[in-house]
């Protein structure tokens, strides 16, 4: 896993709501194996017309936006199924790292497997960083992790925050998996334990 | 000693509490990991890193998102990409000694349909699949998730996960619900009230008269629907008509192991005294039959109502996102609901492909035609749901009426099989998300419940069904 430490870059604005993983990437590009990557289904139908035209309205569609690594959206973004690959195809495209005022459960959690950074702020924090991008196109943002702060494209500073361990992860590049693996002994003890209280399971 | 009180989700999460460190996080042990053929990617991961499946024996599965359903063959599924889906999981069962139920067992089915009827999804059992709607399985009184492709592949390689505990909500449904009202119309008019985003860091454990009242098969479609209010997890406590449901089947334990699960069962309803983080109270014999008219399961309404007009909204941002929703939906503000003509009827999905759902819809059809100006289809959750179904004789009201009888799949609700309604047409569907694209590029989906559905299919609109109930 990539680490994550501070991010200086342009950033768009998406100021929608409830923006679901079927919007992120549509269902019909999961079957498309990873290694070929999914960045060129990100936003897929919001992005392209039928005839796979670029939609000129579309933020990223827009000449300041496009090599954007930031996304500012709005509440309950990544709401919907679980697929993954909604963050796959936020990070191949070039994205890593989106703030929003809340986030879908799963994809929060999708996120930080991959070395990509959801941020929480308020909601009228995130509106007030939109209006700025807005009203600057091709502004940059940037992301300390470190420190646990979001500089505006006007300048203001929004402390932000994040659970311990998986800023530690982030930070050094590492998942879960290795650290889970080193309780092994818990696990094994777990498994006794609960072979007598529920054999039938 | 005294303990302090605590919900079924505390008692289901200090029972699976392998380590807990300082910052909170709690290493949960998975009691059952339900896979599909979308967990391809998850063994591939395990496979870089050279690593076994820790407990195949814990690890159930049956292919469903990418199946077709006009056959049950691997040769009956014409897509390259997605006949590998399907396979995959095939293979990565024999390679890891994974039981699964295939395409051409008749046990095959929607994961979330196959767990509970198997008698896999336990009360007190901690569930997780690589699939939002896990949290059906939370009806049998089960602490149940959805993980994506990395935490599958930390599940098949520990048999646990890390997670935060999620705050608890209480939705309290009191009352009798009138005739012609079910499961699907209450959680609708949940999500209405509470949001799409309404239980984001949440379970919910569902509570009062009405809840009670429902059958095991109104729960799973009320837990189902969880996700779409934001929860992580719903759940209902389970009690007799738990039990009823799960003595005998394949999986449930039986002798004197049932008599112990059953003292184990009793013991996990919340206590009394217990305080939720929030409370939510909906009157149930307010609930009328619900359908959504926007692309956000929030966007639901009783089809006594019209759709909204945007102008009337106050909020600019939801103002903007209906007048979206609308644009996309094709609908005018202000329009009754009932009467806006359909084109297609989807009678299926993890929400509504149940027994009880598809007797719900075949009452409807009894007697009647599906509209000359509807392509209308049902398909089974589970192939012994379809094998009920035929013996009952439901399968000969729904073709006699002129619906298509399918094999067991996810189907249109997502349509990764291929099951795709057109752009443009309007699908009365029994599934769980009216997302944008979600059916298709360009369809446009309403949610209802199989008894609506089937009215809509026999009236070529959306109709409230208690007037066809009535007759």
């Amino acid at each position: 896993m990539e680490a994550f430490q501070r991010l200086d870059a342009v950033a768009a604005p998406m100021p929608v709501p409830n923006v679901d993983t079927d919007q992120i990437i549509p269902a019909r590009f999961l079957r498309k194996p990873r290694k070929e990557g999914y960045g060129q289904y990100l936003f897929h139908d919001l992005r392209f017309d039928d005839a796979g035209g670029e939609k000129p309205e579309f933020v990223l569609n827009r000449a300041p936006y496009r090599g954007a690594r930031i996304l500012v959206a709005d509440k309950n973004f990544g709401c919907g199924s679980s697929r993954e690959h909604a963050v796959y195809a936020l990070w191949d495209y070039g994205f890593r790292a989106v703030i929003a005022p809340s986030f879908g459960d799963i994809f929060y959690e999708n996120s930080f497997k991959n070395g990509f950074l959801p941020i929480i702020l308020p909601i009228e924090t995130a509106a007030a960083l939109c209006r700025a991008l807005e009203a600057k196109p091709g502004a940059r943002m940037m992301v300390d992790l470190a420190a646990q702060e979001v500089i505006g494209s006007a300048g203001t500073r929004h402390r932000f925050d994040i659970d311990t361990f998986r800023k530690e992860c982030l930070l050094r590049g590492i998942d879960e998996l290795d650290f889970t693996l080193s309780h092994r002994s818990e696990i094994e003890a777990f498994e006794r334990r609960q072979a007598q209280a529920v054999p039938w399971i | 000693m005294t303990t302090s009180p605590r919900t079924l989700l505390d008692k289901i999460w200090d029972a699976h509490a392998v380590v807990t460190r300082e910052d909170g996080r709690t290493l949960l042990y998975v009691d059952r990991h339900l896979i599909h053929d979308g967990s391809r990617r998850a063994f591939e991961v395990l496979g870089e890193r050279g690593l076994p499946v820790r407990r195949p024996d814990r690890t159930f599965g049956t292919p469903d998102h990418y199946v077709p359903t006009t056959s049950r063959t691997m040769a009956g599924i014409d897509d390259v990409d997605r006949r590998l889906m399907v396979e995959a999981i095939t293979k990565n069962a024999v390679a890891h000694g994974i039981r699964i139920f295939d395409l051409d067992d008749p046990r095959q089915g929607i994961i979330h349909v196959v767990g509970p009827e198997q008698g896999l999804s336990q009360p007190g059992m901690v569930i997780v699949c690589g699939d939002s709607h896990t949290s059906t399985h939370g009806a049998m009184g089960a602490l149940a998730f959805g993980i994506g492709a990395s935490e599958v592949s930390h599940v098949l390689a520990t048999q646990t996960l890390w997670q935060k505990k999620p705050k608890s909500m209480r939705i309290r449904i009191e009352g009798a619900l009138g005739p012609g009202v079910v499961a699907k119309d209450v959680i609708l008019a949940i999500i209405a009230k509470i949001g799409a985003g309404g239980a984001v860091g949440h379970a919910i454990e569902y509570a009062g008269s009405a809840i009670r009242g429902l059958s095991m098969e109104g729960r799973l479609t009320l837990c189902n629907m969880s996700i779409e209010a934001g929860a992580r997890a719903g759940m209902v406590a389970p009690d007799d008509t738990t039990f009823a449901y799960l003595q005998g089947r394949p999986f449930a334990p039986t002798g004197k192991q049932w008599e112990t699960a059953l003292r184990l069962w009793r013991s996990l309803p919340s206590d009394e005294s217990v305080g939720f983080d929030s409370e939510v109270t909906l009157d149930g014999a307010a609930i009328a039959p619900m359908v959504t008219w926007g692309t956000s399961p929030e966007d639901a309404a009783p089809i006594t109502g019209c759709v909204p007009d945007p102008a009337a909204i106050a909020d600019a941002e939801r103002r903007a996102a209906a007048v979206k929703a609308l644009d996309y939906m094709g609908l005018t503000p202000g329009a009754a609901l009932a009467g806006i003509p359909v084109q297609r009827v989807f009678i299926g999905s993890c929400t509504n492909s149940r027994i009880e759902d598809l007797r719900l819809a075949a009452r409807v059809a009894d007697g009647r035609k599906v509209a000359s100006s509807v392509h209308a289809m049902v398909v089974p959750g589970s192939g012994l749901v379809k094998r009920q179904a035929e013996a009952e004789g439901l399968d000969r009201i729904f073709k006699a009426a002129g619906f298509e009888w399918r094999e067991a799949g996810c189907s249109m609700c997502v349509g990764m099989n291929g099951d795709l309604v057109a752009a443009g047409d309007r699908c009365a569907s029994t599934s769980n998300r009216n997302f944008v694209g979600r059916q298709g590029k360009g369809a446009r989906t309403h949610l209802v419940s199989p008894a609506m559905a089937a009215a809509a299919a026999v009236t070529g609109t959306f109709t409230d069904v208690r007037q066809l109930l009535k007759a």
